[in-house]
């Protein structure tokens, strides 16, 4: 196959980022295009059908389901509110204390009526949901009754995994390099509302303070597995995130465990203290995956393509700077000093085709090339 | 389309996965079927590219090159029929791209007409999102909600015997119009709804949902509650899925006029060759394909004397990278931590996995690394293997007369039918297992995760071709056939484990084996593990040995207690294993003795090095 390595997860300082802002349903879109958005800007609204909730009347008045229709007071549409009387069963000998009533559980009209199974489905009032814009930037594109695309220049950074929405917030840099763990001492009131930057790990009571002094995100190189799964109080299976809700998003840049974020990351973050970012920790790891992630809306015509920082694309070669994602090398950073074409024998006994890389340290060492992953520059 | 099967020489066949479109070329020469080359490429079903076939044609040019034999014209268009040393007879291919084929089931009851609903998509090679039935224990409106947000390619909805009650099946149909169901794939046409239940309940079924859904009526999936009746749903779930399913995934509308036979989903395919080869051989097998994501189990029991029946369950939660993590959090981290000869920190290990999950591509350069993934791959198997237990039973819900004989041997309805004694053979697949870097890891993983008894024959799939094969199957049986036994099974052995416990030390059983060179005789005790050489013949099929062996006086070996075997067993790469680790099969709970116990297995079988595991 072509493409024997991973390629690396995009940290740019200048990139075009557009998002598609789509509803669940077809519905009103309120932006138009060439109108300036804003995170909390909301761009398009619909409503949900409402809830249902069936009810067998059938079996609340005693009747056979073919009677029922002959008892409804409401019939299908017909708006009700809780409490309301759908239904009542003929008096017996004309006495109205012998008569059965069903009642609606709920405010919103007459869905069904069915006179082979006696039940009456309600449907409950539409639920309104807004979608909103998620970025500071332009509306580029509107797709009638569907949303709209919003676009920005911003520095944009690819995390590994997350957990938590879409938030937003201004980068507050806590910690003094990559290489510092993130703890509780780093994080106090004035990180309230901001996004929090730290180096390597974050402590599970940083994160606990980080919620706490109400910090809308934080980002930083790692997470214990053990950590995440008390603090959610769940061990997530499968990599599906984003609908958690902590009061705080978090974005993991390199992995699990002990692990610095990458000197680029770290130095880009740095230079945006201050300023506003908007972030993500949606993840999916299957077909059609999706990375959490870090925006920094920047100034600048989004209608000029030609401002785009250069991205050198050469694939993995020699001199092409990687990280190793798998022990015993884990997280380790060098270069490529080998390129060896024919497969290798590892210690583990399996057959893979390998590179040779030289550690920022100086020291060489061969891994396979599915375990290391390119640092795009 | 209609082919002489006679003049057939040379078969084409692709499979289109959600990563990676696989292609093989089969020739006939001197007389057999064989494989002549395997070629792969990126599938193209997603953007830039959304066209299935510049991914089969990228797969068929390699297979082409290998081969030495020209596939494609200079229109890009695969030659057909073969002539003079080009093009192929027939070409097929199977597909699970695009998430292969989502179904919502729906029953009455969630142990009997769902059940079988269940079961018949699961055969046609469905991933089930979800099953709901009258007692499923959720309040109408959350199964109103669940079925709105699912949105499955397909809904099959079955409840009630020919002539029974109704309301019941009328009420699911009801909930399903309210939650109005949209497809997964394109927004232009209706959800294809198949009901298979009760024939009396079709025009209230019509009316509630036809105007809704693009409803499809079959035969009853559940005439008599004695009875299943899986067929017409399975073909009309097949038909469905290349009607809407296939033809709205981009390219698959050209793919479809270029294959000789429809394209079958690819668990399906799996599923149809595994169910050839034991109705041709009348043996019982069962079949497991580990995946990244998720675990495939099939098997063909025939209890009593049945006909083979056959069931898949799919363990969508259970695989090797994107679901590595789910795997450990479902067997519990002592469950994972008995199989490894080394102790491990727990935080490490957690932080591994995880890593694993969120990089899935990486692969074990290290021994730990090795080992450790091939005792979660043992517990995925297992949990795989216990949820098919569950759900391969016989039928639920039908009364059994008895007689007084019977007093004291009550199956319960709905007993499993997998029986570990009477399984003649086990077929492992999937990364893991395929590419183990020594053939005993695979064999002593199947061996610790389905714990075989009595007399097993073990075999993985050398390059996962058994879609293909599945789907040739439909096409030329005896064509899947000899390339399955020949080029696709890597055949391991055979595993002869006595049921049954005894004291510590004590004989589990004793053998006489005449192998090639010579006959053997000896004892094997409780808690030993023995590997005997019986390799495979010049034609590449397991050489055979007869056997005599006598399990100890409360043991058996699938002639009753203590009753002597007499067999033909089958060689293979590895050998023959005799196991007395005995059925049910314990781990020694004190750390010391266990991992001692499982160096000494791993050295006997040769499972690592003895180095690596003195180092560890």
């Amino acid at each position: 196959m072509a493409h024997a390595y991973t390629p690396g997860l995009k940290v740019s300082k200048k990139l075009l980022v557009t998002k598609k802002r789509i509803l669940p349903l077809k519905g009103e879109v309120v932006a138009k295009v060439g109108d300036k958005a804003h995170p909390d800007m909301v761009v398009a609204r619909t409503y949900l059908p409402g809830d249902v909730e069936p009810i067998n009347v059938a079996n609340q008045l005693g009747l056979p389901p073919e009677d029922i229709e002959s008892c409804m007071l409401k019939k299908i549409g017909d708006p009700i509110s809780e409490g309301d009387v759908i239904a009542r069963s003929k008096p017996l000998f004309g006495i109205k204390w012998f008569s059965s009533e069903s009642k609606s559980t709920l405010e919103g009209t007459v869905e069904s009526i069915s006179s082979v199974t006696g039940q009456v489905l309600l449907r409950g009032k539409p639920i309104p949901v807004e979608v909103k814009a998620y970025l500071e930037g332009e509306i580029v594109e509107v797709f009638e009754q569907e949303g709209v695309a919003v676009c920005t220049w911003g520095s944009f950074i690819q995390g590994i995994f997350g957990i938590g929405g879409e938030t937003h917030g201004n980068i507050k840099v806590v910690v003094p390099d990559n290489t510092t763990t993130l703890e509780d001492k780093h994080i106090d009131e004035s990180c309230k509302g901001c996004i929090v930057i730290g180096g390597s790990r974050v402590t599970a009571d940083a994160l606990k303070k980080a919620i706490k002094v109400e910090a809308t995100g934080v980002v930083t190189g790692g997470f214990d597995d053990k950590d995440l799964r008390d603090f959610l109080g769940y061990d997530i299976g499968v990599a599906i995130t984003g609908s958690e809700d902590l009061g705080t998003t978090l974005v993991i840049t390199e992995g699990f465990g002990d692990i610095s974020m990458a000197q680029k990351t770290f130095e880009l973050l740095k230079s945006k203290d201050g300023e506003m970012a908007c972030i993500n920790g949606a993840t999916q790891i299957r077909a059609g995956v999706i990375r959490p992630e870090v925006v920094i809306p920047l100034e600048g015509d989004v209608h000029d393509k030609q401002a785009a920082e250069e991205v050198e694309q050469h694939g993995l070669v020699i001199g092409s700077p990687i990280r190793v994602i798998r022990h015993p090398y884990f997280g380790r950073l060098g270069q490529v000093s080998g390129l060896p074409s024919p497969l290798q024998v590892l210690e583990s006994e399996s057959k893979a085709r390998v590179l040779e890389v030289t550690f920022d340290a100086g020291e060489k060492a061969i891994v396979p090339r599915a375990n290391v992953e390119l640092i795009e520059s | 389309m209609k082919k002489d099967l006679d003049k057939i020489n040379v078969i084409l066949a692709t499979d289109c996965g959600s990563t990676t479109t696989k292609a093989i070329l089969i020739e006939k020469r001197e007389g057999s079927y064989r494989l002549i080359a395997r070629g792969e490429a990126p599938t193209t079903v997603e953007a830039p590219f959304e066209d299935v076939t510049m991914g089969v044609l990228n797969a068929v040019a390699e297979v082409g090159e290998l081969s030495e034999r020209k596939l494609l014209d200079e229109d890009d268009k695969i030659i057909t029929p073969a002539d003079n040393g080009v093009g192929c007879d027939i070409y097929i291919s199977t597909s699970s791209a695009g998430g292969g084929l989502q179904m919502m089931v729906a029953g009455v009851v969630r142990s009997m007409t769902a059940e079988s609903a269940e079961r018949a998509a699961l055969g046609a090679g469905a991933i089930v999102m979800d099953v709901i039935a009258s007692n499923d224990k959720r309040r109408p409106h959350q199964q109103i909600e669940r079925i709105r947000h699912l949105r499955p390619d397909m809904i099959l909805l079955s409840g009630g015997i020919d002539g029974g009650t109704t309301s019941h099946v009328v009420e699911i149909a009801e909930l399903i119009s309210a939650a109005d169901p949209k497809p997964r794939l394109g927004s232009g046409y209706q959800l294809p709804v198949i009901f298979a239940g009760n024939i009396e309940a079709r025009d209230a079924i019509k009316d509630t949902l036809s105007n809704k859904v693009d409803l499809g009526i079959v035969d009853n999936i559940r005439p008599i509650l004695e009875r299943e009746n899986l067929l017409p749903a399975r073909e009309k779930i097949h038909d469905l899925f290349m009607e809407h399913v296939m033809a709205q995934a981009p390219g698959y509308r050209k793919l479809m006029e270029w294959t000789d036979a429809p394209i079958m989903p690819t668990p399906g395919a799996v599923g149809a060759i595994i169910k050839t080869i034991a109705d041709l051989e009348n043996i019982e097998a069962v079949g497991v394909d580990i995946g990244g994501a998720t675990t495939d189990v099939f098997s063909v029991f025939r209890p009593e004397g049945a006909e083979g029946i056959f069931n898949r369950t799919v363990s969508a939660n259970l695989g090797m990278s994107y679901s590595v993590s789910n795997v450990f959090a479902e067997a519990t981290l002592p469950n994972v931590m008995r199989w490894m000869p080394f102790d491990m920190d727990e935080r490490d290990l957690r932080n591994r996995v995880k890593n694993k999950m969120i990089r899935p591509t990486t692969i074990p350069q290290s021994m730990e690394e090795l080992i450790y993934e091939q005792a979660i791959a043992k517990e995925a198997l297992r949990l795989a293997f216990v949820q098919h237990k569950s759900f391969a039973t016989v039928l639920k819900g039908v009364q059994k007369q008895r007689t007084i004989a019977d007093a004291f041997d009550q199956d319960a309805s709905g007993a499993t039918i997998v029986n570990m004694m009477t399984l003649d053979m086990l077929v492992g697949s999937g990364g893991v297992l395929s590419h183990a870097p020594r053939r005993q890891q695979a064999g002593l993983m199947l061996i610790d995760a389905f714990l075989p008894e009595g007399i097993t024959r073990l075999a993985v799939d050398s390059i996962f071709m058994m879609p293909q094969l599945g789907v040739l199957s439909t096409l030329h049986a005896q064509a899947a056939t000899e390339v399955f036994n020949k080029d696709c099974l890597i055949h391991l052995g055979t595993c002869v484990a006595p049921t049954g416990v005894v004291k510590k030390g004590g004989e589990m059983m004793s053998y006489e084996i005449h192998l090639p060179d010579g006959k053997v005789s000896g004892k094997i005790n409780y808690g030993e593990m023995k590997l005997l050489k019986l390799g495979l013949g010049e034609d590449g099929l397991p050489m055979k040995a007869r056997a005599i062996l006598e399990p100890a006086r409360h043991l058996e070996l699938g002639s009753g207690k203590g009753n002597k075997v007499e067999a033909e067993l089958s060689g293979g790469v590895v050998g023959l294993i005799l196991d007395g680790r005995g059925r049910p099969f314990v781990l020694p709970t004190d750390d010391k003795e266990r991992i001692a116990a499982l160096k000494r297995w791993m050295l006997e079988l040769n499972i690592y090095s003895p180095e690596a595991l003195e180092n560890l």
